[in-house]
């Protein structure tokens, strides 16, 4: 077997060395009876040419290919340079693990280090992690941190964070001492309810949990709710699902907040069907020690030469155990990497082109849809790549199922999470669209509608 | 003189692109207000492309990796990555938008209901969960289902055993999943049998943790036994799947009695571990925790999949969308190249390999626990005139990744060493005459150890340093 290189002779040659004569007397430690289990229900071994054509059958029984798709809700494709794969298929990249030696690993702590800084920049934040898991799992984190450092039980979640991060940050607290809370959106401008986060935060808040663009597409006044939650000595947190908006809004640092947790597929990483992405955390420096996930800090050798380690590890797992401040261990360091070198590629400038392309054919979307009979932009401005609409007529399934029938993947239907949502349709845009593929979809909504 | 890479930003020049992008084509102006948007980003980079290629060859040099040599790093199976599950995961067939209808996307949904096969008929579990993003959020996943259950039952209880020879992301994980943590002492054989277990077993007793085999390498043989104690006491038997590999094909948890296990796609399942993650960290359940199982979770319905959403005894969402696809694909291949010819061999091998190296080490080296082992061996540092560090950092210089150090914590100066079954006998010799070598130096020369590695990029690293003054990112202007 080409994975499996000991011969027939080593293992003879072996097997006399420790003096056994058969390897499965090694397993006799094993309780008897159970050993060595019949696999003949498994199928048989492929060699590697049938195994790449059983895997190009999986593909040739996917068949979304050859759509346009507006699919968004916090996975988007946007471009990858060619670079980004080339370089982070390396094996020196792709085959290590943590880098525990550091002597040996320069090349991944460094590299995590810059991300760090990246992250940190575009946040506007003091220090960022090594990574956290996704977004969703980066959000239920933030709300640990919140309630360990404040010690406080509560948890406001804005109304339009992802249902999915809402749905991962109740199953991660459903056995702690930590209450949840949803703070309601106004209808009117999509938003954080100011009326009802007022009236919800009070002495028992650790922080308000705000997801800016949010679920409907809006962009939130972040320095509104930061100011509200600071009014109350509550921490304001903001989650991003489309971290593509760092490089376009202000940053969440600079609106006040405390704490930036989110997803940063955007930055490089394929679509996936949904994983591995890449979540981020980055904090205000007096949250450094409560801080969940690996850190890369700077220090020297013994020459004095500058080098990189991995630090601050008694917050950990493997030292803290059941104190630690997250069981995470691994993380999504590879991810992070990659993230690093899409980052360092498009530079400051192309990422700005980028993050603002995709705001620009949000908008041209937005403008276009408005004067279609059949459906209405549920929010006109303040959104940044994502566009909700209403269908007049029919449901936002209906219509999107008729879309798909054109070859369009249209967007996501607000009723696979709330069933109440009929006629709710959110259309995600980046800077891989163009005039030409946003007026097909215009047109298509346009006869459909 | 070996010369360090300089950092991004200081490579960076006011102007550079490293990127051909258009401008968007669209007519419309934006729609966002002023008082929301930003500037560029201050001292973001700004390189060409040709500098970025070159910043990361040269990060890349300074790494070692399982593609460069052996990386006997205990309890972390470092087996090979095969190259043609990469470009399997990176195929453009297989990556939808994981919002995409489900029509359109059979073909992934089968992959993962294929791995899932694979899984339950390896272990004998009665199902899995997918959605885990690495083992300790797998061990978390499968707390919440312990506590489930056991609270339909009426009762959560308050207590989670865990021997003291476990990795610290057990009583981590059971801590979030709102258990008190009790350490169990392993007995002098450093396993749990009846006899550890039996004092601890009190009717507040949710579940025992246990490794298998346990981070000593040895099989924890009283299994039937001490899961039999626990389910007569109402509790649960959740059992780490790190050690996998030394089972594979060879042994099924599921006949043994054990309710819950996770494993490690990126240990055993032969997935790259990327410098710490990606992994993923299924989790297999017996039947009566069927019900319990994250959502969202694929089905068979005919020759097609489907998803299903919503189940209220379910623990609920672990993880956004579906978990580490690509993962999941690079798993599923390894599986299907080895078939079931070959799967039994992993383990067979991988258990050869680290015998032939205890064997061969046993005389040099103290051997705390004599136990028969599987996978690893564990030795320890006693009785030599250097420290574990020391001799780990001197097989750097030999152009060897150390093995583990100082895990598990019941070992004094642990050293612990496992090969995987991806080795071969060449490599195991020649890492066998350097640890001789090394030990040769130790006893005749033991400052050269205390000052390895002298041959690295950079020599060792003042990790006090790093974490009395934190430097967590480049600052303009902060220099050195």
């Amino acid at each position: 077997m080409r994975y499996l290189p000991l011969t027939h002779a080593e293992r003879e040659e072996m097997k006399r060395a420790i003096g056994i004569a058969d390897v499965r007397e090694l397993f006799t430690c094993i309780p008897g009876g159970s050993c060595f289990p019949p696999l003949d229900r498994l199928p048989r071994a492929l060699s590697e040419p049938e195994l790449t054509a059983a895997f190009r059958e999986f593909g040739r029984r996917n068949a979304f290919a050859g759509h346009l798709s507006f699919l968004g809700a916090g996975a988007t494709a946007h471009f990858i340079p060619e670079v980004v794969s080339y370089l982070s298929a390396k094996g020196e990249f792709v085959t290590p693990y943590t880098p525990y030696q550091p002597e040996v690993s320069q090349g991944s702590l460094q590299a995590i280090f810059e991300y760090q800084t990246m992250m940190a920049m575009l946040t506007g934040l003091d220090v960022a992690n090594a990574s956290l898991y996704d977004g969703a799992t980066a959000a239920a984190e933030a709300a640990l941190l919140s309630v360990r450092r404040s010690g406080r039980p509560r948890v406001l979640l804005a109304g339009a964070l992802h249902p999915e991060y809402a749905a991962v940050v109740r199953t991660y607290v459903q056995n702690l001492p930590i209450e949840l809370d949803v703070v309601a959106v106004d209808a009117g401008s999509g938003r954080v309810d100011a009326a009802d986060l007022e009236a919800k935060l009070d002495e028992r808040v650790a922080a308000v949990l705000f997801q800016s663009p949010n679920f409907l597409g809006v962009v939130e006044d972040g320095g509104t709710i930061a100011a509200a939650a600071h009014g109350r000595k509550a921490y304001a947190v903001q989650v991003v699902a489309e971290a593509m908006s760092l490089a376009y809004l202000r940053s969440p640092g600079e609106a006040g907040v405390d704490m930036a947790v989110g997803e940063a597929q955007s930055f490089g990483l394929p679509l996936g069907f949904g994983g591995p992405y890449l979540g981020f955390m980055a904090v205000r420096e007096e949250f450094l020690r409560q801080m969940p996930g690996r850190l890369v800090g700077q220090t020297q050798d013994l020459d004095g030469k500058r080098g990189y380690v991995l630090t601050l590890s008694t917050r950990e797992q493997h030292i803290k155990r059941e104190k630690a401040t997250s069981n995470i261990c691994s993380n999504e360091a590879w991810c992070a990497l990659r993230a690093g070198m899409y980052l360092a590629a498009m530079g400051r400038d192309g990422l700005a082109r980028a993050a603002r392309a995709c705001h620009l054919n949000a908008a041209y979307f937005a403008a276009g849809a408005s004067r279609l009979k059949g459906v209405r932009v549920v929010y006109a401005r303040n959104f940044y790549n994502e566009v909700l609409i209403e269908t007049r007529q029919g449901s936002a399934a209906e219509l999107a199922a008729a879309l798909k029938g054109k070859g369009i993947l249209a967007g996501v239907p607000l009723s696979w999470f709330d069933p109440a949502q009929k006629n709710r349709l959110l259309l995600a845009f980046s800077e891989l669209h163009d005039r030409a593929a946003i007026d097909r979809l215009l047109a298509a909504m346009g006869e459909r509608a | 003189m070996n010369r360090l890479p300089k950092l991004i930003f200081e490579l960076s020049r006011e102007g550079k692109v490293g990127v051909g992008l258009n401008e968007a084509d669209v007519p419309a102006g934006p729609a966002v207000d002023e008082g929301l948007l930003r500037g560029p980003v201050a001292d973001f980079p700004q390189v060409s492309e040709v500098e970025v290629v070159r910043h990361y060859m040269a990060l890349a040099a300074l790494n070692y990796s399982v593609d460069k040599g052996f990386y006997p790093l205990g309890s972390c199976t470092m087996k090979y990555n095969p190259k043609v599950n990469e470009k399997l995961a990176a195929a453009d067939e297989l990556q939808a938008h994981p919002y995409t209808p489900h029509d359109l996307v059979q073909g992934n949904l089968e992959i993962m209901a294929r791995l899932e096969d694979w899984l339950k008929e390896l272990t004998g579990m009665a199902g899995f969960t997918l959605a885990p993003a690495a083992g300790a959020h797998g061990e978390f996943t499968g707390m919440l289902m312990v506590r489930r259950c056991l609270q339909e039952k009426g009762d959560a209880r308050k207590v989670v055993l865990i021997p003291d020879s476990a990795h610290g992301t057990n009583p981590a994980s059971a801590h979030f999943a709102g258990y008190e943590v009790r350490e169990i002492a392993s007995s002098a054989r450093g396993t749990i049998g009846a006899a550890e277990l039996r004092p601890h077993l009190t009717p507040d007793v949710a579940a025992l943790m246990m490794t298998n085999p346990n981070t000593l390498g040895i099989f924890e043989s009283d299994i039937v036994a001490v899961a039999e104690a626990l389910h007569a006491n109402g509790s649960l038997l959740y059992m780490d799947g790190a050690n996998l590999n030394a089972l594979l094909g060879a042994v099924r948890p599921g006949d043994l009695g054990v309710d819950v296990m996770h494993i490690n796609l990126h240990k055993t399942f032969a997935t790259p571990h990327g410098g710490g993650g990606p992994g993923s960290g299924p989790v297999g359940v017996a039947a009566r925790l069927l019900p319990y199982l994250p959502v969202p979770r694929v089905r068979r319905a005919g020759d097609r999949c489907e998803v299903v959403y919503d189940d209220p005894r379910s623990i609920g969402r672990v993880k956004n969308f579906y978990g580490q696809f690509l993962v999941m694909v690079r798993a599923l291949a390894y599986l299907m190249a080895l078939g079931r010819e070959h799967v039994g061999r992993v383990a067979e091998d991988a258990v050869l390999n680290a015998n032939y190296v205890r064997k061969k080490l046993e005389g040099l080296l103290d051997l705390p626990y004599p136990a028969p082992t599987l996978h690893e061996a564990v030795f320890s540092d006693a009785g030599l005139p250097v420290k574990t560090l020391d001799i780990a950092k001197r097989l750097l210089d030999y152009g060897f990744h150390p093995f583990t150090i100082y895990f598990p914590l019941i070992v004094h100066g642990a050293m612990m060493i496992e090969p995987t079954e991806s080795e071969s006998k060449e490599t195991l010799d020649d890492f066998i005459a350097v640890m001789e070598a090394i030990l040769r130096e130790a006893k005749e020369d033991p400052e050269r150890l205390r000052q390895a590695p002298t041959s690295t990029p950079v020599r060792r690293l003042d990790e006090t340093l790093a974490a009395r003054k934190p430097v967590l990112r480049w600052r303009k202007g902060e220099g050195r």
